[in-house]
């Protein structure tokens, strides 16, 4: 055995010298330096950290493990999803091919492909969510409604930036303000942007209380951000039990292809609320939510692979990302200040905002801010409303998106 | 499934008033149908008009300063909101005065 020949090709074969051999190999340099800064935010500032970890930790493995032409180690592999996706290759929709040649990650990322987190995502969400707010209140699921005004709006951005059709559809959810639903839209529609796109969507997410306050400033009046609102009636269990039955069969015989998320949260409540299922509720609240989250997490983290990773459309869909929150912010406070009008001045405007999903963090934005111009003002349970009409909002349009484009 | 092909502008916009016409339509509908189930529901079972509550009911909150009433509230129950309010309003809750608290029921 030649020891010095071993130790030379050990050398040649670590991920040290692929930085500097390989094609582009400097690219995962940087993607590891991402990976660091998204860790510290997760970390450090706690920007969605049940996310932002595992997906950092995913594009530290993916990109630490995968270079160009030397794939043998690698925990994921882009060119099996390339093929997957090709229509002209023989592997297409082959999962076969990637559980015989995949990583430990692509393993993980077929959950992804075949809309298998997000939807139980959707279960867990259902599970924990109390729609007695809704119920008590039903118009707010008109604010719900005009706060998805930056999916379309960040769509047709995309489109005028030059994106294919699906790849806009996709980019304009991250305005859904609702992680799980741009992922799994993502995943069907534009998945080579799945990376960039759950990144923008669970930052901006997290930066919900610096992103909404201003717009709510800039669109409303003081008067109207001092409006204390009346208490919303009790709903009763029936009624409780009632809603997800409800919902699911309005909104599926409407849009079939809303039946995943919508199917899944409205099962998810069900559990909830009926009152013979607790374990089952306790399970997907706590138990199948955190195993989803790692899987999910991870496997997006993965695809944020260097050479798909750092170019001029990551930086567009940050962008587009932005504005789309931005925008559906204003459109649910438009919203809100149409219904403060027609209500004759009873109904406080910034409950609208939280029309953009991200439960419970934009209703909690909207009971802060309420808060600083009343003291007395407590807005989070009529925010609640909104909040989680958001939910059905955005799933409801990314099951527009999904027919037109799928 | 992937979807890679150019959208003309027009067509765009066409898309994107039809989907937010959609999300409006959908939620609007479901709105329909929550509140006449609310409706439904209520008509059902007419809330009872409040009744004066039974001297025998009214417990004092034991620990407190003697002037608490509860009203179908367990005194642990009444310890946690006295805490929440007192939290909310940022004032220690040897500095507010609590009159009575009362468990509000619509059935």
């Amino acid at each position: 055995m030649d020891i010095l020949e071993t130790l030379r090709k050990l050398a040649l074969e670590s991920g040290l010298a692929a930085f500097f051999t390989t094609d582009g190999g400097w690219k995962n340099l940087v993607m590891i330096l991402i990976a660091f800064v998204l860790l510290y935010l997760g970390i450090a500032k706690k920007f969605e950290p049940l996310l932002l970890c595992g997906i950092a930790f995913g594009c530290l493995l993916t990109n630490l493990s995968y270079f160009v032409g030397q794939g043998d180690n690698a925990m994921y592999h882009p060119e099996l999803w390339t093929a997957f996706i090709d229509e002209a290759s023989p592997y297409y929709h082959s999962y076969g091919h990637i559980l015989a040649n995949g990583g430990l990650l692509d393993f993980f990322y077929i959950g992804v492909k075949a809309g298998i987190y997000p939807s139980l995502i959707f279960l867990g969400i259902g599970a924990m969510t109390d729609f007695g707010p809704l119920l008590a209140n039903p118009k707010s699921l008109l604010l719900g409604a005009s706060a998805q005004l930056g999916v379309f709006v960040a769509f047709l951005g995309a489109i005028l930036l030059n994106f294919y059709g699906g790849e806009a559809a996709s980019i304009g959810i991250i305005g859904g303000a609702d992680g799980p639903t741009a992922i799994f839209i993502a995943s069907k529609l534009a998945p080579q942007l799945l990376g960039p796109i759950a990144i923008a969507a669970y930052s901006y997410m997290a930066l919900i209380p610096f992103i909404q306050p201003p717009l709510m400033k800039l669109m409303t009046t003081e008067k109207m951000r001092s409006v204390k609102m009346e208490q919303t009636r009790e709903v009763s269990k029936k009624e409780k039990i009632l809603f997800p039955i409800l919902v699911a069969t309005v909104v599926i015989l409407l849009l079939p292809s809303t039946a995943p998320l919508i199917g899944c949260l409205m099962l998810g409540n069900l559990f909830r609320e009926c009152g013979v299922t607790d374990r089952l509720s306790d399970t997907a609240q706590n138990a199948l939510m955190n195993i989803v989250t790692i899987f999910l997490a991870t496997s997006v983290g993965a695809t944020m692979v260097a050479q798909s990773f750092l170019n001029w459309e990551t930086l567009k869909i940050i962008a587009l990302g932005l504005a789309a929150f931005a925008v559906s912010t204003v459109g649910g406070l438009l919203g809100g200040r149409v219904m403060y009008r027609l209500s004759g001045g009873k109904i406080n405007p910034l409950i609208g905002s939280a029309g953009v999903s991200a439960v419970p963090m934009a209703a909690r934005v909207a009971q802060d801010v309420g808060k600083k111009y009343n003291k007395s003002n407590y807005l989070l349970m009529h925010a609640m409303g909104p909040n989680v009409a958001g939910v059905i909002g955005s799933a409801i349009a990314a099951g527009f998106l999904l027919s037109v484009f799928g | 499934m992937v979807s890679l092909f150019k959208m003309p502008l027009g067509d765009a916009v066409l898309t994107a008033v039809l989907g937010y016409a959609v999300v409006f339509l959908g939620l609007l509908f479901l709105m329909l149908v929550i509140s006449a189930m609310g409706k439904l529901m209520s008509k059902k079972k007419p809330v009872p008009a409040a009744q004066p509550l039974p001297e025998e009911r009214q417990a004092t909150a034991p620990g407190s300063a003697g002037e608490l009433k509860l009203y179908d509230t367990d005194p642990k129950d009444a310890a946690m909101i006295m805490a929440i309010v007192a939290d909310s309003l940022g004032k220690p809750l040897n500095e507010l005065r609590f009159i009575s608290i009362k468990e509000v029921r619509d059935e």
